[in-house]
């Protein structure tokens, strides 16, 4: 399948040795204090799959001393071109690629109409900065992520961090 | 002095003989009983699904009506394996449909289950009763739809654990007005709304339902009219329990509760006003099992006091908001148990409340029945290790988790190797572990010396060298599964001897220093091993060069080679050179094969795979005789 159009990498977090080469003497397992001293100063708090506790169990039954806690996370998506704005639920993806194929089958005839040029996913954080996806862990993005827009990367000139809000909604299609 | 029994005593005989490694060490005895037992066979456990085809399956046990199949590693579970990786349920189901094969029951775990396959599933089998999913993914409530709307005999409904997609809530209505057979019916996991009037209608016509767990949004006022009609229920999941102590839905649910004179299985509370819990009280003198594990909003006094009502618990999970000190109420309570599983309720590990090593100790000296334990904690120490040994020298599954891994005895600042070394000397019948905290070679000699009943054993952060890996391979003769992460263990321990894999039925190692050359030569020597590579760093396989190491590799028994349904990208197969019918390959004699077998303990396996190796020519080979020359009166247990 042609993934031409939605330019997401899979950002998983990647738990290689540091570096190339390993001299035989400094060959020792990596320690977990220092993979996540690693994580953290990536912005990252976490090891992947540390505390080994399944992802079900972790969607349902922490934090939450009250009761409800509603594991929806429904946004707007909106994509440059396509005539509607639809409604995701980002809760039911389990990471970057897997939201990049349920976006091709929200968009699917907008993606094909579009004369074959690149398309650039961002999104809206809880500061109201746009962000490009894919930078971080895929559960940190899912909490901050307010809103999804598909943009074509011709657009992407002169679009930046010191654009007023009032701006961005002119080049949005609603 | 021989007796010949008729194929028909024989299988009856084997009637008697349920579980699978005694069926499968019956099949070796010799060729008559192997026919025998092929014939009879009903119920099949296949542990990794890419193990076998489902042509191989039906060709062995033609009469199969029960299957159990696993995919995923388990370290799926832990957002180790992509989510693309495969174990995809549909083939099997298209292949037992076009042959005509009379499944019944269906157990699956860790598969992806499509609403195809479902379909296909409810369509085929004239006599489908029970279908049970457990950590699955892949389908939505439309393929429940369809199971419940043409399996018109189904007894058995669960569904544990599974991410659905179930925004469309209609499958409960699509049960027939005719379904009256619903023995087990567990929807915990959606969730979606359920009509309820269709839940209410349901379980009105069931007469036989015993096992009944509700999602999250079946509010009160159901759950009382739906108790008041299933009184008989064994086995109860709560959904919604919110509601005024003192209001009329309140006695209302009392009074319904209080008929319900057999229900020995209570979990659920998914969403929960903790003061309520005194309607429960009245069945907590029965139960056997209480799950509270999904049921953050139970903690403190109240759940003290709920426990304090259960003296009959034999199983219970809980979160670790229970404390030390409520460890200890467990442990004065409830002299019945055998199971614990205490779950971290804060998955950063910073919570206040969680539990220490104190609290184990308390409930191994007050529960000397228990068996088996899941315990996530802040800390542990060696002393306290030592002492549940002695206390519980009983232990089956012994799986410990320290929220900080790399953890050493905060007491002593030593390593947790004597502490998990009491473990294995103390607990002979020891099948699985899971290890954590600071840990070096030193506790992997002691598993390899004194775990000789082990099965499965998970690491992760330990050891110093290739030393540890070694002493559990060459040490723990009945190992199965061996699941390694983030350990210095490289190409020296994994080709120390490669045929040892063959006796197991996978192995994982990520983030180690396997190389990929490594690996290339453990599947260049071993054509009954898969191995698969899944590189996260972009880089496909193909780009790496032979001394760079792989990030996950996961290697596996199989008789039927590369699978054909891996994702395109990231993982690999690497090629086997050549097979066993190169003429300089050297073929084992039978003594060889006899010793063999001995050696890596063939029989005693639940798997039955090893037995239908093509290194083993059983039938035409080992057995000399059509016949065992064996009396009946004999045998003795496998």
């Amino acid at each position: 399948m042609a993934k031409e159009g939605l330019g997401f990498e899979i950002t998983e977090l990647r738990l290689g040795l540091p570096g190339g080469s390993m001299t035989e003497k400094s060959v020792k397992k990596r320690v977990f204090s220092e993979i996540s001293e690693e994580e953290k100063s990536n912005g990252k708090s976490q090891v992947v799959g540390w505390p080994p506790v399944c992802s079900y169990r972790k969607k349902n039954s922490f934090g939450d001393k009250d009761g409800s806690k509603t594991s929806k996370f429904y946004v707007k998506v909106s994509m440059d071109g396509a005539p509607f704005l639809r409604k995701i639920d980002l809760a039911l993806h389990k990471g970057y690629s897997d939201l990049a194929t349920a976006l091709e089958k929200l968009f699917g005839e907008a993606l094909r109409d579009a004369d074959s040029c690149e398309f650039v996913p961002i999104y809206e954080d809880k500061d109201g900065d746009w962000m490009l996806a894919g930078d971080v862990p895929w559960e940190m993005f899912i909490e901050s992520c307010k809103r999804l827009r598909i943009m074509k990367k011709t657009d992407v000139k002169g679009f930046g961090v010191l654009q007023p809000r009032e701006a961005l909604k002119g080049t949005m299609k609603e | 002095m021989m007796n010949y029994f008729p194929d028909e005593v024989l299988e009856h005989v084997f009637d008697f003989i349920t579980c699978h490694k005694d069926r499968n060490s019956v099949s070796l005895v010799c060729k008559s009983w192997h026919r025998i037992e092929r014939y009879s066979r009903r119920r099949v456990f296949i542990g990794n699904c890419y193990s076998i085809s489902p042509e191989r399956l039906i060709a062995r046990f033609p009469g199969v009506k029960s299957l159990t199949l696993k995919g995923k590693p388990h370290f799926a579970d832990f957002n180790l394996v992509p989510y693309d990786w495969g174990g995809f349920v549909y083939p099997w189901i298209k292949v037992l449909a076009e042959t005509g094969i009379g499944l019944e029951e269906l157990r699956l775990k860790r598969m992806v289950v499509s609403d195809e396959s479902l379909e296909l599933l409810s369509k085929s089998f004239v006599n489908f009763q029970s279908l049970v999913l457990v950590s699955c993914d892949g389908f939505s409530a439309d393929g429940l739809a369809a199971i419940a709307a043409n399996c018109r005999f189904l007894r058995e409904l669960d569904l544990q654990e599974n991410e659905v997609d179930d925004h469309r809530g209609h499958w409960l209505s699509c049960f027939p007005e005719s379904c009256t057979s619903l023995v087990s019916l567990n929807f915990a996991c959606l969730k979606g709304e359920v009509n309820l009037g269709a839940l209410e209608r349901l379980v009105s016509r069931s007469p036989n339902l015993k096992s009944l767990r509700l999602n999250r949004s079946v509010p009160l006022d159901t759950l009382q009219k739906l108790l008041m009609r299933a009184p008989q229920l064994v086995d109860l999941g709560i959904g919604s329990y919110v509601h005024d102590p003192l209001s009329e839905a309140s006695n209302k649910l009392k009074h319904a509760i209080q008929r319900c004179k057999s229900i020995m299985s209570l979990s659920g509370f998914l969403e929960v006003a903790p003061r309520c819990m005194s309607a429960i009280y009245p069945i907590c003198g029965n139960l056997t099992t209480l799950n509270l594990s999904y049921a953050p909003g139970i903690h403190g006094n109240k759940l003290t006091k709920l426990i304090q009502h259960c003296r009959k618990l034999q199983r219970l999970w809980i979160l670790d908001c229970i404390g030390d000190k409520g460890l200890g109420v467990v442990a004065s309570t409830c002299k019945e148990l055998q199971e614990l599983r205490v779950f971290p309720s804060d998955p950063f590990g910073a919570g206040n409340d969680a539990v220490t090593e104190e609290g184990l100790v308390l409930v191994s000296a007050g529960c000397p029945k228990l068996n088996s334990l899941l315990y996530f904690c802040q800390q542990m120490t060696n002393a306290a290790l030592i002492t549940v040994a002695k206390n519980c020298p009983n232990f089956i599954r012994f799986r410990l988790c320290i929220l900080d891994p790399v953890r050493p005895d905060p007491v002593t600042n030593q390593p947790l190797d004597e502490g998990f070394g009491a473990i294995v000397q103390s607990c002979k019948q020891l099948k699985r572990l899971s290890l954590s905290g600071l840990l070096t070679d030193q506790v992997f000699l002691y598993i390899g010396m004194y775990a000789e009943q082990l099965e499965m054993l998970s690491i992760a952060f330990a050891a110093d060298s290739d030393k540890g890996m070694l002493y559990v391979l060459n040490g723990c003769k009945k190992l199965r599964k061996l699941e390694i992460r983030d350990c210095p263990f490289g190409n020296a321990a994994l080709l120390e001897d490669v045929g040892k894999y063959e006796t197991m039925r996978s192995l994982w190692m990520s983030s180690c220093e396997v190389t990929l050359g490594g690996c290339k030569t453990v599947a260049e020597n071993m054509p009954s091993l898969n191995v698969e590579i899944i590189n996260e760093s972009g880089q496909t396989v193909f780009n790496l060069d032979e001394g760079q190491k792989v990030d996950k590799m996961y290697l596996y028994r199989t008789l039927v080679g590369h699978r054909k349904d891996a994702p395109e990208s990231n993982q690999t197969y690497l090629k086997c050179r050549g097979d066993l019918t190169r003429s300089d390959h050297h073929e084992p004699s039978l003594n060889d094969m006899i010793k063999d077998m001995k050696l890596k303990n063939i029989s005693g396996d639940d798997d039955f795979i090893i037995s239908e190796s093509n290194n083993f020519k059983l039938q035409s080979q080992l057995f000399e005789k059509e016949e065992a020359e064996i009396m009946i009166l004999k045998w003795k247990r496998l």
